[in-house]
């Protein structure tokens, strides 16, 4: 893997494994990548960083052959050459590991490695050679993983490793992982980055796309930043910070942690009795879970995605019924028994910021406009004709839009053409617009850019101190332990521990949201 | 995961449908010259026939106003992301509601209530047949299409039976009801200009013409203006954004389906009160599948909903000129004219979006550079 061959090509003379020379592309009018430039020096792991919507995926799916460049040449070992479909970029050993991972839960390990190669009609030949591979890859790269298992019966983090090893199998000698610790603990995180490391050592060339700035500065060699759709600039991480490549991505000074004064609780808004409640498949998604949030401070629910925060936020928020147990919200107590509606909710001062907000939020073939009444239609927010009065409501989107500094300033615009930290602040400020009481958030800056990430972060704070009860549920916990006055941990339904935000850091968090509870419940 | 800049909204009101209508006329043209016929000759007795033949103009808007009342029932439906099949069924028990209102009204109110109950009447029994399925699609998760084509079975088998048994007119043979009362009958075009001391020709043109233009500005009150219509459209477009926004899904599901039942069962009014003057059998002759096509053509928007009625309108009524003018085109050969433009503007009404867009895109880049 180590001898490149060397040919001057295209003026580059340097012996990189992959190199990009001046690759556009462009959807309509929207030009998503402007004259890229990267070269990859073969066996480093090297990061790209950038906001959303910056560019990095579509450079990405150009590399995989999932998109062709408008212009451009691509350098593989020197040699120029042309991607046009997946299978070439898997015959030039460039894989994949994607975000979500492109496997099939009811085959097995071994099954699914072996798709795509099934090495003819029978399979008998094709599964002795691929656990034989499987094997040996296993060994070299202290990765194993039985191959008889069902993927739906493996964690996230295996699975991830079934997805590196499918791509190692193909022969890959570049690996693009993308966002490859969005859904992880910690310590998976960890277990991946030490596999990444000897996938290193071992002369694998790895591709990190990532937003997550740590990640960029524990592992990679190098790091280049992409802005806009252009490449703004290419760093050697042990020469960079995280100030710089912040400030780069943005393009602006940005402050990574919001300044947060002292929680003053007040009165208790939110008790939460025993709740409990199962999955329209019979599984308890929530176990008996109790707790109190009061006036004025931010209660952080920290867990790896799916232990039970997406039914407790849609119970708090009046989505969903509890089937077990009971909660006081303001005053007003819900038990199994009692009608309970969002609009129940919101009528009560309740705010939901919902943490997937393409499928809650916001209708993205509404208007910004329409979308800035979601849920408030039946409130004065529509104007005071007894139809929908367009004009007030034009307004009232302009108002917020300037207040929040939604961009591009157009309450004609159709939500999905917003960028992801937009579309956040739109339901953001439409969520706060009435001053609620209590405020349930979900991944508030999921997929959202480093500046609008300040923002946000900043308002919530700034609803705190106005004496709001917030419930924070992030699967970041950078975001959790920056912002929570205390941080409860959930694991399968439950709660592990609930700690002071002070106590906590990665190490404690990434235990108890394993269900290891070793943190003393204060 | 192409990213394709969607069309603006002229081109795809307007461009669009003119480029499928265009296709559509283009194929039938290769047809007619095939069969050995002038294809330019043929469209223009149709459009002959559609508009300046005298009434020919009023069978056209005749036949409009009965593509209104089932594109608007399509197009209501649609906008809640629900595909109502059923308008046929709907028209046709719409002409119970009228039947029912004559009777139990006529006798005792001055014709202008009855009439307007006789509105009423059959908008109910139109929304009452779209209830059910609306109700099994809400609460019981029945698809809506597969329940609106059941329907319609329901209400041919149930008209035939009400027809040819208990409504059927004394002494009869063929299957129709007794004629409603001369009260409840609406004024013909040619009445209503009588008054006006004009003489124009008779046709079957009605004043229901002006309950379907009254209808299109309900339609579009009732979509962009009223906070119902915003609910209807958020539960089309995303049902759970609408569950957050606390929309009732399924109550809303169920409104737009009767709501969408009600405007077919206008139709009745057209056919029953204005043209046949008693309920006949199979009056609905097709006008609820067709309407799918006009909801689609005009792209579910009351101004897009008129000009497509307007353009089924005369191609039912030119097309029928076409079967008299000309020995080798029959009347099959309509129909497949009018298959034709159903295939384009309603199946592939989307085929030359892609290119449009293309092209569109490439026409302002090359202004941008002019600039």
């Amino acid at each position: 893997m180590s001898n490149v061959t060397q040919k001057t090509s295209g003026g580059s003379a340097a012996c990189y494994i992959l190199e990009l020379q001046k690759v556009c592309k462009s959807f309509g009018l929207v030009q998503a990548n402007k004259n890229i430039d990267l070269q990859i020096q073969p066996g480093t792991i090297h990061g790209i960083i950038g906001e959303n919507g910056a560019g990095k995926s579509t450079l990405m799916n150009i590399l995989y052959g999932l998109h062709r460049a408008d212009s451009g040449s691509m350098f593989i070992d020197g040699a120029p050459t042309r991607i046009k479909s997946s299978a070439d970029a898997l015959s030039l050993g460039i894989g994949m590991v994607h975000q979500h991972f492109m496997l099939i839960p009811r085959f097995t390990v071994l099954e699914n490695v072996m798709l795509g190669s099934e090495g003819g009609a029978l399979l008998k030949l094709g599964r002795a050679s691929t656990i034989a591979k499987l094997k040996e890859l296993g060994q070299t790269f202290d990765m194993e993983v039985d191959p008889d298992l069902l993927v739906s019966d493996l964690n996230v983090g295996m699975r991830q490793r079934v997805e590196i090893l499918k791509a190692l199998k193909g022969g890959a000698k570049i690996l693009i992982l993308d966002e490859p610790t969005g859904v992880l603990t910690p310590q998976e995180a960890t277990q991946l980055f030490d596999i990444l490391n000897k996938l290193r050592v071992n002369g694998v060339t790895i591709l990190l796309i990532t937003h997550k700035l740590a990640e960029i500065m524990a592992i990679t060699d190098n790091v280049s930043i992409m802005r806009g759709g252009e490449m703004v600039g290419h760093r050697k991480t042990s020469e960079t910070n995280p100030q710089e490549l912040a400030e780069l991505m943005v393009g602006r000074k940005v402050l990574l942690n919001v300044e947060k004064p002292e929680a003053m609780p007040m009165d208790v808004a939110l008790t939460v009795k025993n709740l409990g409640c199962f999955s329209s498949r019979g599984h308890k998604v929530l176990d008996n879970l109790s707790f109190e949030v009061r006036a004025g401070e931010i209660l952080g629910i920290a867990g790896v995605s799916g232990n039970g925060q997406t039914p407790l936020m849609e119970i708090l928020s009046g989505m969903r019924k509890p089937d077990e147990g009971s909660f006081e919200i303001l005053g007003k107590k819900i038990t199994p028994e009692n009608e309970v509606t969002p609009n129940i909710m919101r009528e009560n001062f309740i705010g939901h910021i919902p943490e997937d907000r393409h499928k809650h939020g916001l209708i993205l073939s509404f208007e910004a406009y329409e979308n800035m009444i979601l849920g408030f239609h039946n409130s004065n927010l529509t104007g005071t004709k007894k139809t929908l009065d367009k004009n007030y409501m034009l307004e009232h989107c302009d108002a917020r839009m300037e207040e929040y500094d939604i961009r591009p300033r157009n309450s004609k615009l159709l939500a999905s053409s917003f960028s992801g930290g937009n579309q956040q602040k739109i339901v953001v400020a439409r969520e706060l617009y009435k001053n609620p009481k209590l405020l349930i958030v979900g991944e508030p800056t999921r997929g959202v850019d480093v500046g609008a990430i300040e923002f946000i972060h900043k308002q919530l704070i700034a609803l705190r101190d106005r004496g709001c009860a917030i419930i924070l549920v992030s699967v970041e916990l950078d975001e959790i332990m920056g912002l929570s006055d205390r941080i409860l941990v959930m694991n399968k339904g439950q709660e592990v521990a609930t700690i002071r935000g002070e106590d906590a850091n990665a190490q404690n968090l990434g235990l108890m949201m394993a269900g290891i509870s070793q943190g003393a419940k204060n | 995961m192409s990213v394709r800049k969607p069309l603006p909204r002229w081109a795809d009101l307007i461009l669009l449908p003119l480029i499928n209508l265009c296709a559509a006329f283009f194929v039938c043209g290769v047809v007619v010259w095939i069969i050995g016929e002038n294809p330019w000759v043929a469209l223009m007795v149709m459009i002959k026939g559609a508009f300046v033949y005298p009434g020919s103009l009023g069978y056209t808007l005749y036949y409009t106003t009965n593509f209104i009342f089932t594109g608007l029932a399509v197009a209501t439906a649609f906008h809640a992301n629900l595909f109502n099949i059923g308008g046929e069924g709907q028209a046709y028990v719409g002409s119970l509601g009228i039947l029912l209102a004559t009777a139990l009204f006529a006798p005792y109110l001055p014709s202008i209530f009855v009439i307007l109950l006789c509105i009423v009447c059959s908008a109910l029994m139109g929304a009452a047949w779209a209830l059910i399925p609306g109700y099994l699609q809400a609460k019981r998760g029945s698809h809506v299409v597969i329940t609106t084509i059941m329907f319609n079975f329901l209400a041919s088998a149930l008209m035939v039976w009400l027809l040819a048994g208990p409504l059927i007119q004394i002494g009869q043979q063929s299957p129709q009801s007794d004629l409603i009362p001369e009260s409840a009958h609406l004024p013909s075009a040619e009445t209503f200009f009588g008054w006006f001391g004009l003489d124009i020709v008779s046709s079957p043109l009605n004043l229901s013409f002006i309950l379907a233009l009254i209808a299109l500005f309900v339609f579009w009150m009732l979509i962009w203006k009223t906070r119902l219509g915003y609910e209807i459209r958020a539960v089309g477009k995303n049902q759970d954004a609408a569950n957050y926004a606390g929309i009732n899904v399924s109550r809303t599901i169920i409104i737009t389906m009767t709501i969408s039942g009600a405007f077919a069962g206008l139709l009745a009014i057209n056919e029953v009160m204005g043209v046949q003057h008693r309920a006949i059998l199979n009056f609905t002759a097709g006008y609820g599948f067709t309407g799918i096509a006009v909801a689609l053509m005009g792209r579910n928007h009351p101004i897009g909903i008129f000009f497509a009625s307007l353009l089924f309108g005369a191609l039912f009524q030119g097309g029928a000129e076409l079967d008299f003018e000309f020995k080798s085109i029959t009347r099959d050969m309509v129909l497949l004219i009018q298959g034709m433009i159903i295939l384009f503007s309603g199946a592939l009404a989307y085929m030359f979006n892609p290119a449009l867009s293309r092209i569109l895109t490439r026409v302002w880049k090359g202004g941008k550079q002019d600039d």
